[in-house]
């Protein structure tokens, strides 16, 4: 039984649970700059460089995985949301992406193996995929709004490169996660679909947006159903929504993504608005309760945290979503979906 | 949400340069300003989808097309409703699919070439996540007769469903030909392509049938009354057989039961072929409407006959440029002043558009698009604004504002945008781009006499970083204004964190759209005082009200003092060998020499990298070498022409311990030290430090040092005189050295000799750089103990100006290369940080140090709330 297949019968049979946020975990590490860098000869400052301890601090990494898989996750992702060259390029890291990647597949994959060989229960490795900080759909320049830092097929191919390591590092799925611009991701569902193809096997894809506005769109303007119409050609066998604001403003837009959308829903909110101080403070119990609503309501397959959330709040999540009846996948009617920055339906 | 069922769709067809002579002739020309608004007037007029179409042989179609998707991208009300992309040059779809998000219709592919072709390009229009347009066009040639129509389209379809192609998203184009052409076999054209329709419908399920509309009545180019008739009536029998979609100017579409019913039944008769005659009939009939009826665009453009004012609203909240400069110039002729325009009716605008974004009715794109919009304006009306300028003989800028995104953080949209909208305000902006460290941004501040720094962040860290920022402002005495932004940040933490730490006004600017508003103030000579002042007590207020919420994590004093590190008499100090004062009026820099520690000062020259590897370091490797061979040939130089001497002074004293503070006996006088104790709440097994901690209750000792450099001056004067300005940070960096390598000379001496505690300590110069030895020196004013206000006092224990330092009325040490501070010899002794103390500390601190509680409050801000 392929990754996608195993996924979608354990999810057919329960919720199931992914992980919370890297950042914040690594942040109560408290590492130095020292730490960071390794033995690495780089000439920028590592400080902040998350995605570099794999190489650097790879029993941190390792920890903070363990924690999620203690705290209940089904599925843990790698920490590599800004492996890639254009984020590494801040760091002057662009030449490690690959061993990044690598490095963090297989970390995540030995602690996954290792927890399924223990109870049995699949565990699966999502290789995380950032939106890196450049937008195809903007200008930069407001004097020139034809202009953009870079175009799809670079972007394509800084996509690629990941992809390709993430897969050599073990990984089940391709994640493309908090994804800010949809012309990003359709560059990264091309990469990733081409990389599949060239490793001869099935990679599927789990897609995550982010919200950005109140009016429940992403930065390139698109709605959730016309991001579900842009994205659906890469068959993901997740779809959903992570980040943005936390659960109790993402509910409406989890709940019309749920609807048209024939794949199983994966959401991931941040545990709540940051504060005034930038800090995080809804309670595992307060981000667990409204999961646990959501489950209940049947709009997701598998719940998780972004930003802020901690293995307390998976674990309080385990507990929430405990013997409730996972979202039924409908095969919708088939209807061509056509999108602009809004959804258009066209009656068969 | 809204999510409409569209049963018949209409395609845009202007924004087609093989179709609109007037978007041709736009794009021919480059000016994309205009073809712009062609597209927009489109989806104004209805259009669900709008067909895009560069096919011109003197054109480079992929740039054009590119270039244009690109721009209407960025136009919300245009990008919201999907594009097709048309071109029968694959190179131009692909072009075209690589610009476009959302899900775009590709117009389109055919087996013309043969199979293979046709599903490859059907494959990439797939990853590309895009529908198709497949024509009716084989290896033979284009599909004219129903059967042949039904036959390709079936063909194409079972070969596509075959491969993967989802059969929704495939929309054939059974091709409208040209009707009433005088030509016999083409009296059927639209009969068949009506049969086949309904024919393909039911033989390939789920599909669509699309098609260009114009075709039809290309005999009656010009004479829209009746094309227009033809494509209705066309529509009404043509869309129950199955077509849904297709390409027309959309507002150009008449209501079936308005059109004259003479004029019906004559394109009635052609459109269905019921009489030998119908064409005849038609042309006929013609002649009557040509010319009737001109097309009425007035509709899409009634704002333009607006009041200028109105309309540079307008223009600004929808984001169109395309007349803003005749409108800006036309404001300015009315306006008696050219900057009444920018303060009036351009900045209503904007502030209109602020609103809107704010209350999340507008998004980014179409922030920035009015931005743009603005921008074009105001460059329309400087060169008269300098104009009146001169003749007036005022010469004043708006203002000149450096902005950056803080160290670790490399989020910038937010900043750019609000670099753009002040920009647009007649604002400089210096940008320094992302991650820059606060020496890059006081150095651009300081290079470049700016008005204000604007720091941005996005994710948490961003805001300890802004902390630093703000205080090395404070560090540097700037005054100048900085302004706070992004999303993280907040006017609570700003309050509570950023403002504290800098004397000069800091402003949270909540969005872009606050920026100019307040920048615009910051630079006024009338109003800034009022909104710094007003800020300023805004924040007080804040912090009251969040003094008074409580803290969640401080424990009380006495829970604080509870907690104490636990004070062990085998771990004390033997009592010193030589006791009291002892002064080093010139320590023998050779010796020092030896144990400088190298790393700080490569540091200082943003060298990154520890000594000695980075010597070898592949980056900065080379240009450590070369520093460091200057370094010392400067110190050879130093020691042997004695440019500078190195002073110190050490003692001994005893003391005794109560509650937090040390009571000292120096000279016969007992001083009184009041230490602080942490208060933050600790985990278990971690007490809440204080210095006094260290010191025994009954009797015990402590030291006290000062080291300084001395003898610089007259040699920076010399360099600055040549305007050596390598020389003269050199020295400066090596005084500093001397001295911080001085005091852990003198430190060892103190524990080896003059107190003699480790007699027998013997360390190499990393362990010593590792502080590797049993006792500490915390100096006043660093973070185990916080107050600078000590140092008077430690002074005096040392004889008043020890080592000839001299205080300032901040309390910095002169010569600046100086160190000065406790010797505590407890084994246990350790450095820590005091951190946030609360409120009950710093009055029974003020009252133990015998200053007034403002006096206190003033020293330690940093540790208070």
């Amino acid at each position: 039984m392929n990754a996608r297949e195993k996924l979608i019968r354990a999810a057919a049979e329960r919720i199931l649970l992914t992980d919370g946020a890297f950042g914040t975990e690594i942040q109560n590490h408290k590492l130095d700059e020292a730490a960071y860098r390794g033995s690495l000869d780089l000439s920028k400052d590592q400080k902040g460089n998350n995605d570099i301890l794999a190489i650097t601090r790879p029993a941190v990494v390792d920890s903070i995985t363990r924690a999620y898989l203690d705290a209940g996750s089904d599925v843990i992702s790698t920490n590599t949301f800004s492996a890639n060259r254009i984020s590494q390029a801040d760091y002057g890291a662009e030449h490690l992406v690959a061993d990044i990647n690598i490095a963090s597949g297989r970390i995540a994959r030995a602690a996954a193996d290792e927890y399924e060989a223990k109870d049995g229960r699949p565990r699966f490795v999502a290789g995380a995929i950032g939106p890196t900080n450049k937008t195809l759909s903007l200008s930069p320049d407001v004097n020139d709004p034809g202009y953009r830092e870079i175009d799809f097929d670079g972007l394509k191919d800084v996509y690629r490169e990941q992809c390709d390591a993430l897969v050599e590092g073990g990984v089940d799925f391709i994640l493309i996660e908090t994804i800010f611009d949809t012309l990003n991701a359709k560059a990264g569902i091309m990469a990733a679909m081409e990389s599949a193809r060239a490793h001869g096997r099935d990679v599927p894809l789990m897609i995550s947006m982010t919200i950005t506005d109140l009016c429940g769109r992403n930065l390139s303007g698109h709605t959730v159903e016309a991001f579900w119409a842009a994205v659906r050609h890469s068959n993901p066998v997740t779809i959903g929504l992570n980040c943005s604001f936390g659960a109790q403003q993402l509910r409406p837009h989890v709940q019309a993504l749920s609807a048209v959308a024939n794949t199983l829903l994966m959401a991931y909110p941040n545990a709540g608005l940051p504060n005034e101080l930038g800090e995080y403070d809804e309670q595992p119990h307060q981000t667990a309760g409204f999961l646990g609503e959501w489950a209940r309501e049947g709009f997701v397959n598998i719940v998780g945290g972004c930003c802020g959330s901690r293995p307390a709040h998976i674990a309080a999540m385990a507990k929430a979503i405990d013997g409730l009846t996972p979202r039924r996948i409908s095969a919708p009617p088939i209807v061509t979906r056509l999108a602009g920055l809004e959804p258009m339906v066209l009656a068969a | 949400m809204n999510q409409q069922i569209a049963t018949f769709v209409n395609i845009g067809e202007r924004t087609n340069v093989t179709g609109s002579a007037k978007f041709k002739k736009l794009v021919m020309a480059g000016d994309y300003a205009a073809a712009v608004e062609v597209a927009r007037q489109q989806v104004e007029n209805g259009a669900q989808i709008i067909d895009i179409n560069m096919d011109e042989g003197l054109l480079d179609s992929e740039q054009a097309m590119t270039i244009f998707l690109k721009l209407i991208s960025a136009e919300p009300d245009i990008a919201r409703v999907p594009f097709m992309i048309d071109s029968s040059k694959w190179s131009v779809i692909e072009a075209g699919l690589k610009c476009v998000s959302g899900k775009p219709i590709v117009n389109s592919i055919s087996m013309k070439e043969g199979e293979a072709e046709f599903l490859a390009h059907a494959r990439l229009v797939r990853d590309y996540g895009a529908a198709v347009v497949v024509m009716a066009f084989d290896e033979v040639g284009q599909a004219d007769t129903k059967d042949r129509k039904v036959e390709i389209c079936e063909r194409a379809y079972k070969l596509l469903v075959a491969d993967g192609f989802p059969p929704e998203d495939i929309i054939f184009d059974p091709n409208i030909f040209a009707v009433a052409t005088g030509i016999d076999e083409h009296r059927h054209y639209a009969v068949d392509f009506i049969e086949a329709c309904q024919e393909i419908r039911k033989r390939c399920p789920h599909v669509h049938i699309s098609g260009g509309l114009s075709n039809l009545s290309f005999s009656f180019r010009g004479n829209e009354p009746v094309r227009r008739a033809m494509h209705s009536v066309f529509l009404l029998h043509a869309i129950p057989a199955g077509l849904d979609m297709a390409i027309v100017n959309a507002g150009q579409l008449d209501v079936y039961d308005t059109i004259d019913p003479e004029l019906r039944e004559a394109c009635e008769d052609v459109v269905l072929d019921r009489r030998d005659d119908a064409t005849e009939r038609l042309v006929a009939l013609a002649e009557r409407y040509r010319g009737s009826d001109p097309v009425q665009e007035k509709l899409a453009a009634e704002w333009r006959g607006w009041a200028v004012s109105k309309r540079l609203e307008h223009a600004l909240v929808k984001g169109i440029d395309a007349f803003v400069v005749e409108d800006a110039e036309e404001a300015r002729q009315e306006a008696a002043r050219p900057i009444e325009v920018i303060e009036g009716p351009l900045m209503d605008g904007m502030n209109v558009v602020g609103d809107l974004f704010g209350s999340g009715k507008m998004f980014l794109p179409q922030v920035v698009k009015s931005a743009r919009v603005m921008k074009k304006a105001v460059a329309h009306l400087i060169p008269f604004i300098e104009e009146e300028k001169e003749r007036n003989g005022t010469t004043q800028g708006k203002g000149r504002i450096v902005m950056a995104t803080v160290k670790g953080d490399v989020h910038d949209i937010g900043k750019n945008i609000v670099g753009v909208v002040l920009q647009c305000n007649g604002f400089e902006v210096i940008d320094l781009g992302v991650m820059v460290a606060w020496q890059d941004i006081l150095a651009a501040a300081n290079e470049n006499e700016a008005d204000m720094i604007g720091l941005s962040g996005l994710i948490t860290p961003s805001l300890d970083e802004m902390v630093t920022v703000a205080s090395e402002m404070q560090r540097e005495s700037m005054t100048l204004p900085l302004l706070i932004g992004g999303a993280t940040t907040s006017k609570v933490h700003t309050a509570l964190r950023i403002d504290p730490a800098y004397e000069g006004p800091v402003i949270h600017v909540l969005d872009a759209s606050r920026a100019v508003g307040v920048a615009s103030t910051l630079v006024s000579d009338t109003l800034r005082d009022k909104f710094v002042s007003e800020t300023r007590s805004s924040y007080d207020d804040i912090r009251v009200a969040r003094a008074n919420k409580g803290q969640n994590e401080l424990a009380s004093l006495s829970e604080a003092r509870g907690n104490a590190f636990p004070f062990d008499p085998d771990g004390m100090a033997a009592a010193p060998n030589k006791p009291g004062l002892h002064a080093f009026d010139d320590w023998k820099l050779e010796e020092l020499r030896q144990i400088i520690d190298w790393t700080p000062f490569f540091r200082a020259w943003e060298l990154a990298g520890n000594y000695p590897a980075i010597l070898q370091d592949k980056v900065v490797g080379e240009s450590a070498r070369g520093l460091f061979a200057d370094a010392n040939a400067m110190l050879d130089t130093i020691i042997a022409e004695k440019w500078l001497t190195a002073k110190g002074v050490a003692g001994l004293w005893r003391c005794r311990r109560d509650g937090d503070d040390v009571f000292v006996l120096a000279s016969n006088e007992e001083t009184r030290l009041p230490f602080l104790r942490q208060q933050i709440k600790k985990r278990e097994g971690r007490a809440n430090m204080c210095l006094a901690d260290f010191i025994a209750p009954v009797e015990d000792w402590i030291g006290g040092f000062a080291v300084a450099i001395h003898g610089i001056d007259p040699h920076l004067a010399r360099f600055k005189a040549d305007n050596d300005d390598y020389s003269d940070i050199l020295l400066k960096a090596l005084a500093d050295r001397f001295a911080e390598a001085f005091a852990e000379r003198l430190h060892q001496h103190v524990r080896t000799e003059l107190w003699g505690y480790a007699a027998g300590e013997a360390l190499s110069n990393d362990d010593l750089i590792r502080e590797k030895y049993q006792g500490i020196r915390p100096a006043p004013g660093y973070p185990a103990c916080p107050d600078h206000n000590l140092k008077p006092l430690l002074f005096a224990m040392l004889g008043g100006a020890p080592a000839e330092i001299s205080l300032t009325s901040s309390l910095a040490m002169l010569p600046t290369s100086a160190v000065s501070g406790f010797y505590f010899g407890h084994r246990d002794a350790e450095y820590f940080g005091v951190a946030r103390i609360g409120r009950d500390q710093l009055e029974e601190y003020a009252e133990r140090r015998g200053i007034s509680l403002e006096e206190a409050e003033r020293w330690l801000r940093p540790n208070l709330d």
